[in-house]
């Protein structure tokens, strides 16, 4: 499994880097966070303590050089301690995002696996039956594509919660406060997810109907399809022989659609009120919650190295070239 | 007759010889780009909104800024005074919306153009040169591509001081920097296939130096790759600045599509029904996207002729052959119709 490891050797690198990153902004930005932090946090009591844990966060007090604060940055990160958040209250910045993770997980993971599945389907249809009706379809995937997801999610409420009702108008659930489970719950908790998720679905699934479309055209004129036909296979058959080879290269572009569909779902989170990832992102972007912010960039990043790395072992399983190369 | 579509394209191997007609205006060469629909769409498209972009802030019926009303503490429906409304502060959204078509845009390509440069100088470099440096330039792109962007610009712009985030050309150079690494991946293994071609090689033997191996003979043959990573790099431009203004992360004095969207979201546009706000904003952002993603969409097919649904439409094959069934284009997937303008690559 060579190529697994050196996937994996290269996800490490990334991540360093990604780490690196979030550790170099705040020190080679212009402006003093610190002042900035303090001046949001008018009102509430700033111990010592709090101040100099601000200023370790954001390297403006520099009695250790910058490499000191690099080792230090990191022996906080391994101990898993990605500083205060300051927006509300003053709260480990791992208690909020695990607040909201959850969240985001279902929201995010579930409509990108409808919108893959969906969009790869549908890629497979159009190309099968190319200069049909179904090719008018492309030009409308491509307004959807092209259009920011928010504004999408502005669309659904409008017309989906507001004029016809259907649908909750935002937040996740009725209940703020945690009742025991039960189907009730559980329910309440889908009538509010299904509105979001059909907007991330509807905006990214164009992505992968057109790569597959594309690739699917090309690989019909391999010659192995043209023997398949020739034999006389069902059509069925033969569409199914074409599009699983069609599919790897939908498998092995997941590293940059999934940067863009994370991101526009976090916005999406922004309009519904839904209490992921993407809301209390822009609660610290309004309250500049410096820690939470980078805390916030730094388990993104994480989530899709891990939804690269899963996709390069389906990737792995499915094509055996790849496992013969190493 | 189904043949009788391919020799519409000039694909030459399937001609016989009762249709000698019909190829021989194909041969002659011709811009065969302009000449699908959805690439004169796209095009006009382009041309619209770069024309707003110019002329919008001065065609604006009023200064986005003023305020109309004191009194009045909703936004106002369309009326005859203001076409598309007015804004929770009583400002003409018809107004807002043509200047802000300037920032966008220009936000847009410079990002396009800073980043189709840096994809240039780090994908040819990598191409051409391979090795150790290939490895490295190829590990530093991909790393750029996997990282998400959105999350980083929002924690970069996040730190910067609210006085530079309403500069248009910082805003597209920091913008660049998250959005080169997708074409430099493209140039790159566009480069390292030209490179092996035997007229790079009898340069290179005839003592020719490198840059000019790689302006004169590699650079004209990028040029469709590097138009279609540009145009999607402005695309990526256009989304990600329209992003970073919805969360108020850029100056929002400065009017903007993305700006017009956050003031919508602060009023409570979608749960209000103030259609007016969100949606002229949001579509022309989306116009816009479109009409850059239809022109790419036919750089593409230009470059892989397969994907040219066109040649295969109803109108296209009922002027190709008189007969019944000529007229039928092929509705099922039918073998022997793609037109295959090249001959496939030897591997």
């Amino acid at each position: 499994m060579r190529v697994i490891s050196r996937r994996i050797g290269f996800y490490l690198i990334t991540a360093i880097a990604a780490i690196t990153v979030d550790f170099l902004i705040p020190r080679v930005m212009p402006g003093n966070p610190v002042e900035a932090v303090l001046a949001k946090m008018q009102g509430q009591v700033v111990t010592k303590a709090t101040l100099h844990a601000l200023e370790l966060q954001f390297g403006s007090s520099t009695s250790e050089g910058l490499w000191g604060q690099y080792v230090h940055y990191w022996s906080n990160l391994l101990h898993g301690n990605l500083g205060i958040s300051t927006s509300n209250g003053l709260v480990p910045v791992t208690t909020v995002i695990r607040g909201a993770l959850p969240w985001t997980i279902g929201l995010v993971g579930t409509a990108t696996v409808i919108s893959f599945i969906l969009g790869t389907l549908l890629g497979v249809l159009v190309a099968w039956r190319r200069g049909g009706w179904l090719d008018t379809l492309l030009p409308a995937t491509t307004f959807f594509q092209a259009a920011p997801y928010f504004f999408l999610a502005f669309l659904a409420i409008d017309l989906f919660s507001i004029r016809l009702g259907w649908f909750p108008p935002g937040s996740a659930r009725n209940n703020l406060d945690f009742p025991a489970f039960d189907w009730a719950y559980a329910g309440d908790v889908l009538d509010h997810a299904v509105l979001p998720a059909l907007t991330i679905v509807v905006a990214s699934a164009a992505g992968w109907i057109v790569g597959m479309r594309n690739v699917m055209i090309t690989t019909m004129d391999e010659d192995y399809v043209l023997i398949a036909q020739a034999k006389g296979l069902p059509k069925q058959r033969v569409v199914w022989y074409a599009a699983r080879n069609a599919i790897l290269p939908s498998i092995s572009g997941f590293s940059l659609a999934i940067g863009f569909v994370v991101s526009g779902a976090l916005l999406t989170e922004i309009v519904f009120s839904y209490p992921g990832l993407g809301f209390i992102m822009l609660t610290a972007v309004q309250d500049a919650d410096y820690a939470l912010l980078q805390g916030i960039f730094l388990v993104i990043t994480m989530a899709v190295l891990v939804a690269n790395l899963a996709a390069d072992f389906v990737y792995v399983f499915l094509d055996p070239r790849i496992r013969q190369e190493a | 007759m189904a043949i009788g579509t391919s020799t519409d394209l000039g694909s030459g191997p399937a001609a016989g010889p009762g249709l000698v007609p019909a190829a021989g205006p194909a041969r002659q060469p011709r811009l065969r780009l302009p000449r699908s629909p959805k690439v004169l769409i796209g095009l006009a498209g382009m041309i619209g909104f770069l024309t707003l972009a110019v002329i919008g802030p001065w065609i604006a019926p009023y200064d986005p800024d003023r305020s109309f009303s004191t009194t009045a503490s909703f936004p106002q429906p369309p009326s005859a005074a203001h076409l598309l409304g007015t804004t929770q502060q009583q400002q003409d959204v018809l107004s807002q919306l043509l200047a802000g078509g300037r920032s966008t845009v220009l936000v847009a390509f410079v990002a396009g153009l800073v980043a189709t440069l840096l994809s240039v100088l780090i994908g040819v470099t990598a191409g051409y040169t391979g090795g150790a440096a290939d490895d490295l330039l190829s590990m530093l792109a991909n790393l750029f591509l996997i990282m998400p962007a959105l999350p980083l610009l929002i924690v970069i712009f996040g730190f910067l001081p609210p006085s530079q985030g309403g500069d248009d050309l910082l805003i597209g150079l920091i913008i660049a920097v998250t959005g080169w690494a997708f074409g430099a991946r493209v140039l790159r293994a566009q480069t390292l296939s030209l490179r092996s071609r035997d007229y790079v090689e009898s340069a290179r033997i005839t003592g020719e130096r490198g840059w000019r191996i790689i302006t004169h003979e590699i650079l004209p043959n990028l040029i469709p790759v590097l138009a279609s990573s540009f145009l999607f790099t402005v695309l990526y431009g256009v989304g990600t600045y329209t992003a970073l203004a919805f969360l108020g992360l850029v100056n929002p004095n400065h009017w903007s599509w993305g700006g017009m969207l956050f003031y919508a979201q602060v009023a409570g546009a979608e749960q209000s029904g103030y259609w007016w706000l969100f949606l002229p904003p949001g579509l022309a952002v989306a116009l816009l996207g479109t009409a850059l993603a239809l022109l790419n969409f036919g750089i593409d097919e230009f470059i892989n002729p397969r994907l040219r649904a066109a040649g295969l439409s109803r109108r296209r094959a009922r002027l190709a052959g008189a007969g019944g069934t000529a007229a039928r284009p092929p509705r099922r997937f039918v073998l022997g119709v793609t037109p295959v303008v090249r001959g496939r690559e030897p591997r």
